[in-house]
């Protein structure tokens, strides 16, 4: 077993759900976008399926892109070695995603994490409250607008202004 | 006449020495048994996350040490090998290395505060954690002589490790790898026939190894049902394809297979760290990075085996100097995923025993 874990690409985790129909939205190079309605059943499939096997949940995390919401699922199978990426988008105003918590108990607490931090709401999650930051907490922080200088950009963005690559890029470590 | 009983609440913490930091369960109790438990965290939380994406991916480092900072060499790698393979950056043989002989060495000093904990959980009051403490405090003289910190250590940079090290590593780190094995010899003498730790231990807090996998648990957790699941050997990452060693598992899958585990990685980190001391090459101990580099665009899920288990980074870049995002899958987070189910049934002084074997790190858990 000393093979890296391989990643299967995004064309053939879409061959895959082929199974398991409108389920695949987009595809990309390393991942698939699923359809919020048939995450739970492409999940599911991922998990049961014997090549697939994706039985293991690794990591769960949420984006905010600014137009919309996009949570991220590593997933990943020990037995076969290989891992899948997927990605489902929601809606900026009011997101929502379908919740994996009875696909993986993993899903419970990053699920759980994501909603505090990012304010996506996991529908069907048993138990789906703040859980790092305390009730009444005004909005969510990891969300891009939250805290915003006046300006409208945040103080790291103002420090490292985008249009001056020269200034920050070209220091080198002197050994 | 019946007696009428009611169900009582209790909060378990958040200050407490058994819940290793401020960790707080809610657990509702019928006589002795514990009925439902509800764990409240969040009490160390310091929005890292969100703090990162205001640093560069350099200023970032020193965030990685806070998060398990009983184990920040491994948490200074497992982001340092991210932001590398974001970037596309090679590290010198050297480099790679010093890492892994240091890595290990943090794995034994956690695995020894994880087990002297575990067993003054087990009410073995005080007395075994000081002699892991002995082993600890050499590790981190090692530490201290390297890169001039104990605890937070700050010790790898993007491309490398800030130092080389000084002429009296290698001799005192040869004196510590001729020593220890003997005192793992004395711990596994003291402790493994223990009536009294095994009494306490063993068939308590019970997990299968589909429940564990299902539950995404990670590192010694899952190693202690029985799943020979390890990074180090399933995803080599830096140079662990070249190292001869073996995963131990245990069978039950209770506490004291997970406390069985540990101990047998401390032996497993050694040989390691043998291996590493015959084979380390001279050269450059960093690649030539630029301290505020801008990554391309793009997105990476890197991992390790950090002692508490699969320590992933999740870093999304726009080509910016700083992480557009900055997820840490924390594993002493999603080891308590089974906490609820492993408690509910126990008696309080063994769901303290539980919690002990999962080896919780406060800070790790909210960040």
């Amino acid at each position: 077993m000393a093979e890296p874990t391989r990643a299967i690409a995004g064309s053939d985790i879409a061959e895959r759900l082929g199974r398991v129909p409108e389920a695949v939205v987009e595809t990309g190079a390393i991942s698939v976008t699923v359809a919020p309605e048939k995450l739970v059943e492409a999940s599911r499939f991922l998990r049961d399926d014997r090549d697939s096997d994706a039985r293991f949940l690794n990591c769960l995390s949420g984006v905010d892109r600014y137009d919309y919401f996009e949570v991220v699922y590593h997933l990943s199978s020990l037995a076969h070695n290989h891992s899948f990426v997927l990605r489902v988008r929601a809606d900026h105003e009011e997101p929502e995603v379908p919740s994996l918590a009875g696909v993986w108990h993993g899903a419970h607490l990053q699920e759980r994490e994501i909603f505090d931090l990012l304010g996506i709401r996991f529908i069907g999650h048993p138990d789906l409250k703040r859980m790092l930051l305390w009730e009444g907490f005004p909005g969510h922080p990891l969300r891009k607008d939250f805290m915003s200088l006046p300006s409208g950009k945040s103080p790291g963005l103002q420090r490292f202004p985008k249009e001056d690559p020269e200034k920050w890029g070209g220091e080198f470590r002197g050994d | 006449m019946a007696i009428k009983t009611e169900p009582i609440v209790v909060n378990i913490g958040p200050q407490h020495p058994s819940t290793h930091g401020v960790f707080r369960m809610r657990v509702t109790l019928d006589g002795e048994t514990i009925t439902d438990a509800e764990m409240v965290i969040g009490y160390l939380h310091r929005s890292m996350e969100k703090l990162a994406e205001e640093r560069t991916w350099t200023q970032n480092i020193p965030f990685t040490d806070r998060m398990d900072y009983l184990a920040a060499m491994t948490g200074n790698m497992a982001y340092c090998i991210a932001v590398e393979r974001l970037a596309g950056i090679e590290v010198p043989e050297r480099a790679q290395y010093l890492r892994v002989i240091f890595a290990e060495l943090q794995r034994i000093a956690s695995h020894a505060m994880a087990n002297g904990t575990f067993i003054n959980d087990c009410g073995a009051w005080q007395t075994p954690l000081f002699y892991m403490f002995r082993e600890r405090e050499k590790i981190l003289d090692l530490f201290e002589m390297t890169c001039g910190a104990r605890l937070t250590l700050n010790y790898m940079r993007i491309g490398g490790v800030a130092f080389d090290i000084p002429d009296e590593f290698m001799p005192a780190l040869q004196a510590l790898v001729d020593e220890l094995p003997d005192r793992i010899d004395e711990y596994d003498q003291l402790l493994l026939d223990n009536e009294i730790l095994l009494m306490r231990s063993r068939d308590i807090g019970k997990i299968s190894a589909e429940d564990a996998m299902n539950a995404s648990l990670s590192g010694p957790m899952l190693r202690g049902s029985g799943v020979a699941w390890d990074v180090r050997k399933g995803d080599p990452y830096s140079i662990y394809d070249r190292f001869d060693f073996e995963i131990p598992v245990g069978h039950n899958g209770d506490c004291f297979d997970r406390f069985i585990v540990r101990m047998a990685e401390v032996r497993q980190s050694l040989s390691i760290i043998k291996q590493a001391m015959v084979d380390i090459p001279p050269g450059k101990h960093c690649a030539e990075v630029p301290l505020n580099f801008r990554p391309p665009e793009g997105e990476v899920y890197s991992r390790i085996e950090s002692p508490k288990g699969e320590l992933g980074y999740y870093l999304v870049s726009d080509g910016g100097p700083f992480p557009y995002r900055f997820h840490v899958r924390s594993p002493s987070l999603i080891n308590l995923s089974a906490l609820r189910e492993m408690v509910i049934g126990q008696s309080v002084a063994d769901a303290i025993v539980t919690l002990g074997s999962i080896d919780i790190n406060v800070g790790e858990v909210d960040r």
